[in-house]
């Protein structure tokens, strides 16, 4: 335990913030006043990998680091789409997850959020259109908002929050 | 001890077993041995290799023209053998090597389901890549068949995959995913419990198949470079690496030392970067946040350093063939030592943390145990197979550029549980540490990369390299006009899965999640 209370006390606080941190504080700032102002405090996100390479899931990760952190915006992950505002799709829609996608798409309750995220999911970046892939996530659910990226970074996940939140409605 | 000393002693037995060698060829994958054989005598090579012990490597096929040709990897003392032959197209048919590896029942039926290959006397006929984005008798690599697929139709779910079952009293069945409560990549998981204890796990991938093989098909090196590195994204550096290597073994060019030192530069960083994360993810899953928060930090702080000098946090693309295509910025010392000496000195007050902790020592200790037979039986390599006694290390026992120069130091464990993968995940951070303050020690000076050939004909290569996860094997073929003919990435996931499936038997189900951490495949990489 004192060894525990040694190094917290040892990393303190992570505020001396290289200048990509100081974006994340106020890309989060605004996004947790547009969350409160629209959601009610909370922005639950269903994250979907319909065939990525699994790099846009170790950034989406990345977003629970303690430098982001950003459930202390109001942000978080769930394990149910039917508790979900956002559904956060990467990959190209292999077809062996397109009705997988679109299942978990239609058991989110209305109003609802679709994010595409990373090249692939936009338009099946490397991959394409091919005999296995769909070529984005448009083709297969109505996308609200298209972030490119391969991957994005947790910035651009950041930046890509706020424009969402930022656009009127939900489709 | 020279390359090959085993080789004769090989050749000879398989003359007792009167297994015909059409051709013995040193040169055309080289430094891997070719062995040209009669298809008639594929399964009984696989008998004698078996029986020698050996380990198996891979498994692709590749259309020429009416013909198949099939090609299966052999690894013993550090040397690559490859097991060769041609069946026709009309009725290829061809002696499984299940019997004999275990390893090889998914790979043969990810070339049945992709080349129409029908492998005699395998135990397991279900499918596996295929699911129902077309027809059980078409089959997407052959060269009849269009990239762009011939059903239009919406692809339903594979519903009815036949696992298997236990019947009994009490027992019951937990379906999971492919849609998972985590950020994690899509797979099926079926589960055969009784009370919590887990009776038998049965893995179904292929949710992540998005053609890789198919396109890769007449891209230039380049584009071939891009996609490799998309097998698995947190092995970017590696898959790119070993694609670029076979590549430029097919086209012989020669990189100059300094992108090689480069290479393993960046090869070291991506082993940190994702160790540190596993490490943290272990923790996590037996409910120890401070260590997932502090790895979770450490982590960031190595990708911000990678984003500095390499320009990318996960380091993509930095590799292309030839070389690579950026050298380090002019600040890069000042960048790269103090990280160095920091997660070194973090490394040492953290690990020390999870040792003292009895209560984290109760949940990893004997979790997920796998056995060192076990895993020789299944082919696992990396911190799997290492953790588990099986000491074996491309870099050091295959020794590439530039890693033949460099004394590579390897850990391996015989405890086989969860903790020793985790232990095995901090050695090899510290080893990977050594390594590359002895890479920029011995930094060569000079170009970064040659140009690629205008001319690269009808040739192919076969190139290992020691990922993060394992040992990762990549063929290409190009053709006649210096086009990819051919590619196959092979993941040390391939074997790592049926691992998994081993390792968690008679274990809890709530202890599958650490299980699984431990384990780490990659779907993407597996499912290709």
């Amino acid at each position: 335990m004192q060894k525990i209370l040694r190094k917290i006390w040892q990393t303190g606080t992570l505020t001396e913030a290289p200048p990509a941190a100081d974006e994340i504080e106020a890309l989060g700032k605004e996004v947790k006043r547009i969350i409160d102002q629209r959601l009610g405090g909370s922005l639950a996100i269903r994250q979907v990998d319909t065939g990525s390479c699994n790099a846009c899931e170790l950034e989406i990760h990345a977003l629970g680091n303690p430098y982001y952190d950003i459930a202390r915006f109001g942000i978080h992950f769930v394990a149910s789409p039917r508790h979900a505002d956002l559904l956060l799709v990467t990959g190209p829609v292999s077809r062996h997850m397109e009705t997988a996608l679109r299942r978990t798409w239609r058991a989110m309750a209305n109003p609802r959020f679709v994010i595409a995220s990373g090249d692939c999911a936009c338009n099946g970046g490397e991959f394409g259109s091919n005999y296995a892939t769909c070529g984005g996530v448009s083709r297969v659910i109505p996308v609200d908002l298209h972030l490119p990226g391969c991957p994005p970074t947790p910035n651009d996940l950041m930046r890509g929050i706020l424009a969402l939140m930022r656009k009127e409605q939900p489709q | 001890m020279n390359r090959f000393d085993w080789l004769p002693g090989f050749i000879a037995l398989l003359a007792e077993e009167r297994v015909t060698i059409l051709h013995s060829d040193p040169i055309r994958l080289a430094p891997a041995h070719c062995l040209h054989l009669d298809a008639e005598d594929w399964g009984r090579a696989a008998r004698v290799a078996s029986a020698s012990g050996y380990r198996w490597a891979g498994l692709w096929g590749d259309q020429l023209g009416e013909r198949l040709g099939i090609y299966a990897v052999l690894v013993h003392e550090g040397d690559y053998l490859v097991l060769m032959t041609e069946v026709p197209l009309q009725a290829p048919i061809l002696a499984s090597h299940t019997p004999y590896f275990p390893a090889a029942d998914r790979l043969e039926r990810h070339l049945h389901d992709l080349l129409g290959v029908d492998f005699q006397d395998h135990p397991d006929a279900r499918r596996w890549t295929r699911h129902c984005a077309w027809p059980e008798d078409v089959y997407p690599l052959r060269s009849d068949f269009p990239v762009g697929g011939d059903s239009p139709k919406r692809a339903p779910a594979d519903v009815d995959y036949p696992f298997e079952r236990i019947l009994g009293n009490g027992v019951y069945e937990i379906p999971v995913g492919p849609v998972h409560a985590g950020i994690i990549e899509p797979g099926h998981f079926r589960f055969q419990a009784v009370g919590e204890q887990v009776l038998r796990l049965e893995a179904r991938l292929g949710y992540t198949h998005k053609g890789i093989e198919k396109i890769a098909v007449g891209r230039d090196a380049s584009g071939l470079a891009r996609l490799a590195g998309r097998v698995s994204g947190d092995s970017t550096v590696a898959h790119t690496w070993a694609a670029c290597m076979a590549m430029e073994r097919a086209a012989g060019v020669d990189v100059p030392p300094r992108a090689l030192h480069l290479r393993a530069l960046l090869a070291e960083c991506e082993r940190i970067a994702n160790h540190l994360g596993d490490i943290g993810g272990i923790c996590n899953d037996v409910g120890f946040a401070f260590v997932h928060q502090q790895f979770g930090r450490l982590r960031e702080q190595w990708l911000r350093g990678n984003l500095a000098i390499f320009g990318h946090r996960l380091l993509m693309d930095v590799i292309v063939p030839g070389g690579v295509c950026r050298d380090l910025p002019e600040q890069w010392e000042s960048i790269i030592k103090p990280q160095l000496s920091t997660l070194s000195r973090e490394l040492d007050d953290l690990l020390a943390i999870i040792d003292d902790h009895s209560s984290l020592e109760d949940r990893l200790v004997d979790t997920g145990f796998l056995t060192a037979e076990r895993a020789q039986m299944l082919g696992v390599t990396g911190y799997v197979g290492k953790a588990s006694g099986q000491d074996f290390d491309v870099r050091r026992d295959h020794g590439y550029a530039p890693y033949d120069g460099l004394e590579v130091h390897s850990p391996c464990r015989t405890q086989g549980d969860v903790a020793a993968r985790l232990q095995i995940r901090a050695d090899e951070i510290r080893d990977s540490l050594n390594l590359i303050n002895r890479l920029i020690q011995s930094l060569p000076a000079g170009p970064i990369a040659v140009d690629w050939p205008q001319s690269v004909y009808s040739s192919e290569g076969l190139a290992v390299v020691e990922g993060w996860r394992g040992e990762i094997t990549s063929f290409v073929r190009f053709d006649e006009d210096g086009r990819v003919a051919r590619f196959f990435p092979r993941d040390p996931s391939w074997f790592s899965l049926p691992a998994l499936e081993h390792l968690v038997l008679g274990n809890i189900v709530p202890d599958f999640p650490v299980c699984n951490k431990s384990v780490n495949i990659s779907y993407s990489g597996q499912d290709l």
